[in-house]
């Protein structure tokens, strides 16, 4: 379970998951409706919940959330900025098991740029706080056009910050990144070279280096989620919930935690019901033999690149529509939009 | 987010190199490495082991086995708790796990 208990961040990474339209904070579920649901996701057999955000230290109440969390598996998900010893102690008292820290590059110039504010700092005395505290501490790393030819040096500070997994992930197109398409989109040279450094790296490190693929440049479709409604689920600042923190703007009446139980929004409420399966697929999917291995791509992104969400994710080259993805890949470059609130929805 | 995986048991495979691993670390005392947590799940009616990023099922003999890695016990008196004939496999067992960097 992702809970994303707020949108609000001090940050304003133009890749970022979130929607273009952030919930404001005066719409956030309060301490009392976030320890119901996540009770509810305890009874309904959820077992890890990623707090996450925004930045889910802006909440003050978040020590209060972790330890209403009904014997959840907790990982905080940071930026890093907010999080001071006495913070983290309290949270750590409350039950939380682990930390995964946001990294934007490898020098505090680089990663403040993408970051649009200075942080590197607090992320550097952040994951010293975390290791001390004696918590598992990941580095997330998303990889764009502007720090993939720095994955050696990345690695080489995660590791140097006592990491105990890395993840590399290659810039996912939704949200924020849709936006930013152009200005985040790597060279196929850029993503070559960086995977083959990766893999030297895996011969030389016993710490856990996840590699998220890129989509566009692979021409492999990402599994979406695991399967639709099928291993998880992400709950909005608002009590949305949705079977993938992209869904926002499905067109789904996407059921609220505030309306009904988190039973009956798994397993009865349409939207969770929409592409779960392999019964509303169509050809190329339907008689596809990877059809149950990567369940027809990510549906988010087949309905933002062609406005009908059951057609086959355009990522894959099996896609009639794929033609959209390679000429986004050759078309790189240009400025951010940095994330913001005030902003109307941006379009592509 | 990752789901539930198969996996756990006494790894059968080499148990003589296995053996001479665990007893190397000689006075080890297992105990659950950072992070790490070993819950029973009703809704699945299994015993899982919880870290960062995976859950991994455990089968009832696997479960025994990491609920014995207190801190307190050594490898021996772990391995004292299981038929003699198993021996080997529950020193393997362990020394898996730590690798995994579950067990420390």
């Amino acid at each position: 379970m992702l809970a994303e208990l707020t949108h609000g961040c001090p940050l304003r990474c133009p890749y970022c998951a979130n929607p273009t339209r952030l919930v404001t904070r005066s719409g956030e579920l309060d301490t009392g409706e976030w320890r119901r649901v996540l009770g509810e996701a305890a009874a309904l057999g959820v077992l890890h919940a990623h707090l996450s955000g925004g930045e889910p230290l802006l909440r003050g109440d978040l020590a209060e959330i972790v330890a209403g969390a009904s014997g959840i598996y907790c990982q905080l998900v940071t930026s890093g900025v907010g999080l001071t010893r006495e913070r983290l102690a309290e949270l750590a008292d409350a039950g939380l098991r682990s930390v995964q820290l946001s990294v934007q590059g490898s020098s505090a110039a680089a990663s403040d740029v993408i970051a649009g504010r200075r942080s590197f700092a607090a992320k550097e005395r952040a994951a010293r706080l975390v290791v001390a505290a004696g918590l598992p501490l990941g580095v997330n790393i998303v990889l764009h056009r502007h720090n993939l030819d720095a994955v050696d040096e990345l690695i080489e500070l995660a590791l140097a910050w006592g990491a105990n997994r890395v993840e590399l992930a290659n810039v996912q197109f939704q949200g924020w990144a849709l936006v930013n398409r152009r200005a985040l989109m790597p060279t196929r040279d850029q993503v070559a070279a960086a995977r083959a450094k990766v893999a030297a790296w895996r011969g030389r490190t016993e710490v856990e280096l996840v590699w998220v693929a890129p989509d566009y440049v692979d021409g492999t479709p990402k599994p979406c989620m695991g399967g639709w409604g099928a291993i998880s689920l992400t709950v909005a600042p608002d009590g949305r919930v949705l079977p993938c923190p992209a869904a926002y703007d499905l067109p789904l009446d996407l059921p609220n935690v505030r309306d009904h139980p988190l039973e009956w929004i798994w397993a009865d409420s349409p939207a969770f019901n929409a592409y779960r399966g392999t019964a509303w697929m169509r050809e190329p999917c339907s008689g596809c033999p990877r059809r149950h291995e990567d369940f027809g791509g990510c549906r988010c992104q087949a309905y933002a690149l062609t406005g009908d969400p059951r057609r086959t994710d355009p990522a894959c080259a099996l896609s009639p529509d794929h033609h959209l993805v390679t000429e986004a890949v050759e078309d790189g470059g240009g400025a951010f939009t940095y994330r913001t609130f005030s902003r109307p929805r941006p379009v592509l | 987010m990752t789901g539930p995986e198969a996996a756990g048991g006494p790894d059968p495979a080499d148990p003589v190199a296995r053996l001479g691993a665990a007893d190397a670390a000689g006075g080890w005392r297992p105990v659950l490495g950072a992070g790490a947590v070993l819950r029973r799940c009703d809704v699945r009616q299994a015993e899982l082991l919880i870290v960062p990023e995976r859950i991994v099922v455990l089968n009832d003999e696997a479960a025994a086995i990491i609920r014995l890695c207190d801190g307190g016990r050594t490898v021996a008196e772990i391995v004292a708790e299981f038929p003699p004939e198993g021996a080997a496999d529950v020193r393997g067992f362990l020394d898996d796990v730590r690798a995994r960097g579950w067990l420390r």
